[in-house]
């Protein structure tokens, strides 16, 4: 039987943790089929045709699905995904608020938060913000899993010819309503998904202090995170906040700028491939998963930095 | 003469609170692969279930919640938490008492059956364990119930039968109104927990604490998913400490080739 992958999107294009699980599903099997829903989709449903990997893609449209509430998305996946072995959603807020409930109407267990498929029946994924990693065993009627988008790569957008097919809306008169959503504006490349990551914590002291992360990540065409304790003192949005109750990231570059590099902190950065602590202290425990440590006043350390990439640069070109 | 019926507005509060290993410790794989060393290890309160006590405490004291009911399911030791919980201020609790770990759909199962017989308002519960870090059982239950559901909640509204709540996504903060009963799991910024107080540590130690065999309560609690093997994650190599800003970038763009 196909798998069929939960589509995050934002009613216009789709995010690149669907991407990341279109690559998971296909290591599970070679019929990945991806279900859409939301309001006005007919566009984002004809682009999503030409994905690599899919061979078919399910779309409901209505205007009920515009916000994505669980309570309304359930009822149509569970209806669609009795006929597949596999329903894979990636662990981002939207998945995580989602699969549960069709867990809940399938009666099946899901396995939350993969990082690795080792078969269709067995999985691996970290417990203990990281700290021990567990392989389990499903084999179940129908799989729920949610994958870590960071651990996986995401597919080619291109060079599919998947069909389009039209599902029913179920209307299930949720009693909860959407009032609004504060979307942070940025330019700068998505965190989850991002080359480079620039993050800072308490060390930064203030949110104005932040400017200069923000100075440096553009720099380096950076995405912005921040530790929990930056986020708690208001420095920052929560959407920025990277760990075990945060975003998981594994970018080619983390900079730590002003974290101490706790566990929880570390859960959601140490698959980095390049791992750059900036610390004064020098007994900082981010210091002991840094590839490479600076034991210096961030404020001193950080515009040095863009001054030598502006040297750089200047060289480069 | 006039009959003056008086209705008491009754809003029952229920917490679902887990016994964990603390966030301090520093934890150790078995040796056999089997799973996580939890014996002998300082154990506490699943750090969000303390918001959830705490916002739960708050609605008391606001006026709004009339009562507020912590449950634990698990082994007999679960009753620290419990009696941590009423040192914060909860009224009474509930142990639900296994022997086995329990799958987030059996937890959920377990939370329903009793909820049945509590028959409360509002439950609150924590976005995630940081044990097993599954982030479910809130979202199940919800579904289970046909409850309205609220996850990773940052702030809590309630007026009248209405619920304001404030989200935390990936993309920033969500809004939604929704009505009661509802099942919400509160994220670590909905609220600074208080810490129990000596008296209130005391005073906690009369509290009733119900306790229940998970067996008479009729539900399928068979694990769905066998654990293979539990191993340490790969480490890190050390790396170096650089001398300074200069050398930093050199080695970036150099050596590690990343910028
Ligand atoms: C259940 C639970 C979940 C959690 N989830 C997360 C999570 O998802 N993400 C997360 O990040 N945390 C999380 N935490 C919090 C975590 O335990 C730490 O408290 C937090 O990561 C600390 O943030 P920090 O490193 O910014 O602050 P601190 O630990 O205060 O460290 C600040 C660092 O900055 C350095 N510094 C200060 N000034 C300067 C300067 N001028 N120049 C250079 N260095 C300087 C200091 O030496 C220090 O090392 C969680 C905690 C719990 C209990
Ligand atoms: C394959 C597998 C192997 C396991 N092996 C072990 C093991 O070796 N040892 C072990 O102890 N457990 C084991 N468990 C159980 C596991 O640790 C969790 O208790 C269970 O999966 C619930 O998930 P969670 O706690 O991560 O839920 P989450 O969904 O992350 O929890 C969210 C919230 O639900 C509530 N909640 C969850 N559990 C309880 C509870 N018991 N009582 C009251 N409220 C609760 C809390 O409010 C909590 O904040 C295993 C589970 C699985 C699936």
């Amino acid at each position: 039987m196909a798998v069929l992958v939960i589509a995050e999107h934002d009613n216009q294009v789709l995010k690149t943790s669907t991407l990341n699980t279109i690559t998971a599903a296909q290591k599970i099997n070679n019929e990945v089929h991806l279900i859409i829903l939301g309001k006005d989709i007919q566009t984002l449903s004809d682009t999503s045709k030409s994905i690599h990997l899919i061979s078919k893609v399910l779309k409901c449209d209505n205007e009920k699905l515009e916000n994505f509430l669980p309570e309304i998305l359930a009822p149509i996946i569970v209806k669609t995904a009795l006929s597949y072995s596999h329903v894979i959603a990636p662990a981002s807020t939207f998945g995580k608020n989602l699969l549960p409930r069709i867990s809940a109407l399938l009666d099946t267990t899901q396995v939350s938060d993969i990082i690795g498929i080792e078969n269709e029946n067995t999985f691996i994924r970290p417990i203990y913000a990281g700290n021990a990693i567990s392989h389990v065993q499903t084999n179940q009627e129908i799989n729920l899993l949610t994958i870590r988008p960071s651990s996986f790569e995401k597919c080619e957008n291109s060079g599919g010819e998947a069909t389009l097919e039209e599902i029913p809306f179920i209307d299930s008169e949720a009693k909860t309503h959407f009032v609004s959503k504060e979307v942070s504006k940025s330019d700068r490349p998505e965190l989850g998904s991002a080359r480079i990551v620039v993050s800072g914590g308490r060390g930064l002291e203030n949110s104005d202090n932040f400017k200069l992360l923000y100075d440096l990540a553009d720099k380096l065409n950076a995405a912005v995170g921040a530790s929990r304790a930056a986020v708690d003192s208001g420095y920052i949005g929560n959407e920025y906040q990277v760990g075990q109750t945060g975003k998981m990231v594994a970018p080619e570059l983390y900079i730590a700028v002003g974290i101490s590099g706790a566990i929880q902190h570390l859960a959601g950065m140490k698959e980095s491939k390049v791992i750059v602590a900036i610390n004064k202290d020098l007994e900082a425990p981010i210091f002991n998963v840094a590839d490479y440590g600076l034991s210096s006043d961030l404020f001193q350390a950080i515009p040095e930095i863009i001054k030598e990439l502006d040297l750089l640069n200047q060289i480069d070109s | 003469m006039k009959l003056v019926y008086f209705i008491e507005i009754q809003m029952k509060v229920l917490v679902a609170v887990k016994r964990v290993v603390d966030y301090k410790v520093q934890i150790r794989v078995k040796s056999d692969n089997s799973g996580v060393e939890t014996q002998n290890v300082k154990m506490s309160v699943n750090p969000p279930d303390e918001n959830a006590i705490e916002e739960a405490v708050k609605l008391k004291e606001q006026g709004i919640a009339t009562e507020t009911i912590a449950i634990s399911i698990g082994e007999d030791k679960c009753q620290d938490v419990l009696r941590t919980s009423m040192a914060m201020g909860i009224d009474r609790s509930i142990l639900v008492k296994s022997q086995n770990s329990l799958e987030p759909l059996a937890v959920a199962k377990t939370l329903k059956k009793i909820i049945e017989k509590e028959k409360p308002d509002l439950v609150l519960m924590g976005k995630q364990a940081i044990d097993d870090d599954s982030n479910q059982t809130g979202q199940i239950l919800s579904a289970l119930l046909n409850w309205p559901q609220g996850c990773f909640i940052s702030s809590l509204k309630i007026e009248d039968k209405k619920v304001l709540i404030s989200r935390e996504v990936d993309e920033g903060i969500e809004k939604l109104e929704t009505s009661l009963p509802a099942v919400l799991t509160c994220d670590l910024r909905l609220n600074t927990p208080r810490f129990a107080s000596l008296p209130n540590i005391m005073k906690a130690k009369k509290k009733p604490l119900e306790a229940i065999e998970i067996e008479t309560l009729d539900i399928d609690i068979e694990p769905k998913i066998k654990t293979l093997k539990v191993i340490d994650p790969p480490t890190r190599k050390a790396g170096v400490m650089v001398k300074d800003v200069k050398e930093l970038v050199q080695k970036l763009k150099n050596e590690a080739k990343v910028i």
